[in-house]
């Protein structure tokens, strides 16, 4: 069964999404803060688990938020450890983190969630 | 003479300010709200670290305003309509300040205020091991958050949470949060 790509625009409350298998891309983008946000995270979620059952040799996972609510923390971090068990079954998952220049809250975010799931972050500082 | 929250609002319109709203805190309220105040931060040419800073601490605390209203039973709903809050953000000396107000049970407010105040004792690196534990072991509630709002707003602050209880009748309160948000925030 091919595992179907996920994509997902942006609106101004909830973030661009892409899920690939065959090339084993995850990318959330933009702004995540709905109020609730386990209707938008429950399906990636569910996809995540799909791909962790065949996932490829490596996965490179690109995070870059400008604004989430803390509703969407807990979602984000759900889709982290299915990441993390990925990783812990020996398959490469690059994870970069981008942040805007100077937005030491983003990075410090990351920070939290590497330290959480130990996973090496590569942090990547846009600078306009 | 009770708790008037007329007079409270008048009193929150005090100083700059950049938006104010009383009644139903609804998804299209807070949308709106953070649209207007996104706008002024940008016509202002606030720093961008203040203004990212400004909005997020906005957008937690309406939502928690959101997730957390309790309603005053029926007889009192032609004056007060169904999820009824109050916010005012306005400029105040060098900071931003969002000041919310909802009614809340009398029961629950041991709990809320237990909870501001120890967040309030908490350095900053408490904090971030607050944050910390309670994003990995505390379960999702259908409100959202799980309790994470207020010790996000302390954390991006850096400031204390000033809050009031006023008195409203025997089984209501309104409470009144304000923030906030300054320069040395960042």
């Amino acid at each position: 069964m091919e595992l179907e790509p996920i994509n997902i625009e942006g609106t101004p409350k909830t973030p661009s999404v892409k899920f690939n298998a065959e090339e084993g891309i995850i990318e959330i983008k933009g702004r995540s803060i709905p109020e609730n946000s386990i209707e938008f995270y429950k399906p990636l979620v569910d996809w995540l688990e799909e791909y962790k059952k065949n996932p490829l040799d490596k996965t490179v996972v690109n995070i870059q938020l400008e604004y989430f609510n803390t509703s969407s923390s807990k979602c984000i971090l759900d889709v982290f450890k299915k990441l993390e068990a990925i990783h812990k079954a020996k398959n490469e998952v690059e994870i970069n983190w981008y942040y805007e220049e100077d937005d030491e809250d983003m990075l410090e975010a990351g920070e939290d969630y590497e330290s959480i799931i130990r996973i090496p972050f590569k942090m990547i500082e846009i600078v306009e | 003479m009770g708790f008037n929250v007329d007079d409270f609002f008048k009193e929150l319109e005090g100083g700059h300010v950049l938006l104010s709203y009383k009644g139903s805190i609804t998804t299209e309220i807070i949308n709106h709200a953070l649209d207007v105040v996104e706008g002024k931060l940008q016509e202002y040419n606030e720093d961008a670290k203040l203004r990212k800073k400004v909005y997020n601490v906005l957008v937690e605390s309406l939502q928690n305003l959101y997730h957390h209203i309790d309603d005053l039973p029926e007889d009192y709903r032609d004056e007060y309509e169904s999820r009824f809050g109050v916010l005012v953000v306005s400029r105040v000396n060098d900071s931003y300040k969002i000041a919310t107000g909802n009614f809340i049970k009398s029961e629950k407010i041991k709990y809320l205020k237990d909870k501001i105040d120890k967040i309030n004792l908490l350095s900053r690196e408490e904090l971030k091991d607050m944050y910390k534990f309670i994003l990995n072991h505390q379960k999702i509630s259908d409100k959202g958050g799980g309790g994470l709002g207020l010790v996000d707003i302390a954390r991006k602050t850096g400031n204390k949470l000033n809050y009031v209880f006023h008195n409203f009748n025997n089984d209501y309160f309104f409470f009144n949060l304000d923030v906030f948000v300054s320069e040395k925030s960042s």
